[in-house]
């Protein structure tokens, strides 16, 4: 094989195995991102203004979620645990 | 951020051997506070750096508070983290070239190196023999050798 620079073909090689893709799901998750950001702030300002949906968080987060009409993520979720428990 | 995708991905993985859950976690995260500072980090160049520490903080975080619940010594030696985002980041750099060279090349490599796919895999995927994936191979490294050395020449002070 021709060598360059130090970087023959087969050290490209193994530079390329290196990044193998991240699972489909965790990478369409983050995409989602920027969305499920948007709808926590939502859902924060609600809870905040609203005792009863704040009750019903704190009982069954991921229905009262759903029942607010949002997709109850794994961000989302995590997120407003997060912000119940420090509150 | 396929390609960043990756490299946070690699840093979990292979730097910090986290578990795929929490490596998950790690990455959603990674990720999250990426888009609340994407107006800042508008280059590759600053991207890059930033997302590696930002990956190894939130990586030993990770393995502080697992490590909380089951003592462990499973935290890497910081020597050998650094020698492996050294070496990640030139694997981002041929990541790069590869990008240029352009498909079916690109595809063929990718699905090769990074999918662990067989030839078969291949062939059938990209309706090719199975038997000339081998030199098709050969030849599109030798090409993103060219297109590689290109880069690193170019970017050489003369």
């Amino acid at each position: 094989m021709s060598e360059m620079n130090g970087f023959d073909e087969e050290r490209i090689g193994r530079l390329l195995r290196l990044l193998p893709p991240a699972p489909e799901g965790w990478v369409r998750a983050a995409q989602e991102l920027p969305a499920a950001r948007a709808a926590l702030d939502e859902l924060v300002v609600r809870a905040e203004q609203d005792a009863t949906f704040r009750l019903q968080l704190q009982a069954d987060l991921e229905r009262a979620v759903a029942a607010a009409g949002y997709e109850p993520s794994p961000f989302i979720v995590s997120r407003l645990r997060q912000l119940l428990r420090t509150d | 951020m396929e390609r960043f995708s990756r490299y946070v991905y690699a840093i979990c993985g292979r730097g910090f051997r986290l578990a795929q859950h929490d490596a998950e976690d790690v990455f959603q995260e990674v990720f999250a506070r990426a888009f609340e500072r994407l107006s800042e980090l508008r280059s590759d160049e600053a991207v890059r750096p930033w997302l590696a520490q930002l990956t190894r903080r939130l990586c030993i975080d990770k393995l502080r508070l697992l490590a909380r619940d089951t003592p462990s010594d499973a935290e890497p030696d910081e020597r050998e983290v650094d020698d492996l985002l050294a070496t990640l980041d030139e694997a981002m750099t041929v990541r790069a070239a590869l990008d240029n060279v352009g498909d079916p090349c690109r595809e063929i490599l990718d699905r090769f190196f990074c999918r662990d796919e067989s030839y078969r895999t291949i062939g059938d995927v990209l309706s090719m023999p199975a038997g000339t994936i081998a030199s098709r191979i050969s030849r599109c490294l030798e090409k993103l050798r060219s297109e590689f050395d290109g880069r690193n020449q170019g970017s050489r002070p003369s």
